[in-house]
């Protein structure tokens, strides 16, 4: 079994932190996992993406063409990624800055309001957050306490920010479960 | 130990310091950057140094000056930053001398792009610089294969008193991947006793490369050549994959371009369509025995590069015209998907595009 998510936006959304600690989850998790991201030139403001391979077997190729599922956090990431995506995955759209749906009927699609959840807990610089806790909470890739535990990790050198984070994995997580029942 | 997650670049400049590498010089270029931005804050804790110089050319100058004092030294730049350095590690071969040189290749030519590439297999493989010397090459496909490789590149440069280059594209370097740091043991070595380290009570010890008498250039000239031809004897390293069957196709690749190639043949089995992979770790001495052997159960063979055909030179050279060997390539920072490589082995399968 191979899962590969894409985790795409503006470049200073957090779509690199969302990825990789994924993939420490899954690592920790004793799977195979890849973190590749997509590296340009700009610090900020550019498009970053980047994919997640989390695995039962050694992956071969770290390229993916068609990734199962995707974690957009805005408008040219969901046009750009979800048409790649295999049919049945997953898309969890943040819908505070995309105004659009997916054009496709076989991905199931999830519309998290990322900002205005992570305003709301604290700083809408958590939507990362959000997002990731609610793609966690539609798939069930890995448990979310393991997300909770390598955020506590992560963010060692800056614990103030640890409560906010770990309130925006679980309101994103929260409304990923709710998601789960009308959309699987 | 527990497995960590590491980017390639990180992990690289790690497993150096592990093994001894305690001097880099360097200059900052993507997308190997991240290697010096490791090393300036893991140096001091290990009592190393870490060196930013002006160019590339002159971290190559510098890394001569500090392999002929008998230090263990290494650098690593990419492509363009590599080209400049080039002139120096004609003197390094030249004066025997070792040292590690790690290339992240982005794509080119000229100052190209900052996406990943195998454009530099030439560069690597047959020289580079001028005059008449190799490197030994080695080619990591994993951040794993990375970290295992680079204590082999410091104890082979020493053993055969010879620049060793590791060559990853950019996706090595970027790429995290879980890493293990295991502590590998090699044969000893002899003692350094040509390095210019102070002659009081001995004879100076000379390190030189300009011979104006044709009769002792010669005499160097050949003295290289046996050492790499004992290079082409004990060092060449390949992976096997899904070769011990009869196939329709041997992929021929290395690197990043290996694993697309495994998914590859993965489908074409689904398809049935038995296909095999034999991937170079060693790119200089390569493994042409290897690829000949293998080559005779197979159909025809397909070289996959991230270039426009560099290595398939070499693949056609091992199998002479015993069988068709074809290229399949993208460039310019386009890297080739599994499904490329599915239809390309197709398409040659069929009779196409010959």
């Amino acid at each position: 079994m191979q899962i590969e998510t894409v985790f795409a936006g503006f470049g200073g959304q957090g779509v690199m932190l969302a990825g990789r600690v994924l993939a420490e989850v899954g690592m920790k998790l004793g799977k195979e996992v890849v973190w590749l991201p997509s590296y340009g030139p700009e610090m900020r403001g550019g498009t970053a993406n980047c994919v997640v391979i989390i695995a039962d077997e050694p992956i071969a190729s770290p390229i993916i063409a068609h990734p199962r599922d995707t974690v957009v956090m805005n408008r040219p990431s969901l046009e750009k990624f979800c048409p790649a995506q295999k049919p049945g995955g997953y898309a969890i759209v943040n819908s505070s800055l995309i105004n659009i749906r997916p054009d496709r009927d076989d991905i199931r699609v999830v519309e998290v309001p990322a900002n205005e959840v992570a305003i709301e807990a604290g700083s809408g610089k958590a939507a990362n957050m959000v997002m990731l806790g609610a793609y966690v909470g539609v798939t069930g890739i890995v448990p979310v306490e393991a997300v909770i535990e390598q955020i506590k990790e992560e963010f060692q050198a800056k614990a103030k920010l640890i409560p906010l984070n770990i309130t925006c994995v679980e309101r994103g997580y929260d409304i990923g479960r709710a998601a789960a029942g009308y959309c699987v | 130990m527990a497995k960590i997650l590491m980017k390639g670049n990180e992990a690289i400049a790690e497993s150096a310091v592990r093994a001894g590498g305690l001097l880099y010089f360097g200059y900052p270029i993507t997308p190997q950057s991240e290697i010096a931005e490791y090393l300036a804050h893991r140096m001091p804790e290990v009592g190393g140094v870490f060196l930013q110089i002006e160019s590339e050319v002159a971290v190559a100058n510098v890394l001569y000056g500090a392999a002929g004092a008998g230090a263990r030294v290494w650098t690593s730049s990419s492509s363009p930053g590599i080209s400049l350095m080039m002139e120096a590690v004609s003197y390094i071969a030249a004066a025997e001398l070792p040292c590690v040189i790690v290339n992240i290749v982005r794509c080119g030519p000229g100052l190209g792009g900052i996406l990943p590439s195998q454009g530099d297999y030439f560069q690597a493989v047959k020289g580079g610089g001028h005059g008449d010397y190799r490197c030994l090459v080695l080619a990591p496909c994993s951040v794993q294969e990375a970290v295992d490789l680079m204590p082999l590149a410091f104890d082979r440069a020493d053993r055969y008193r010879n620049p060793v280059i590791v060559i990853g594209d950019g996706m090595i370097g970027q790429m995290m991947e879980p890493v293990e740091f295991t502590e590998q043991q090699f044969p000893p070595l002899p003692p350094k006793d040509w390095a210019t380290t102070g002659c009081q009570g001995r004879k100076p010890n000379v390190i030189n490369s300009l011979y104006l008498d044709p009769v002792e250039e010669e005499k160097l000239n050949f003295k290289l050549a046996a050492k790499y031809e004992q290079m082409k004897k004990n060092e060449v390293r390949y992976e096997k994959f899904r070769t011990d069957r009869e196939l329709e196709c041997l992929l021929v690749a290395y690197g990043t371009t290996a694993r697309v190639c495994k998914t590859a043949i993965q489908r074409l089995d689904d398809e049935g369509i038995p296909t095999g992979l034999l991937r170079p770790i060693t790119l200089f001495p390569f493994p042409e025995e290897a690829i000949y052997e293998l080559s005779q159960r197979a159909r025809f063979l397909l070289s996959v590069e991230m270039s426009t055909g560099q290595m398939v030179e070499d693949v056609r050279l091992a199998v002479g015209r015993s069988k068709p060997v074809y290229f399949y390539g993208r460039a310019g920072g386009m890297v080739p998907s599994p499904e490329e490589v599915v239809d390309a082995v197709k398409r040659y399968l069929a009779g196409g595009d010959r």
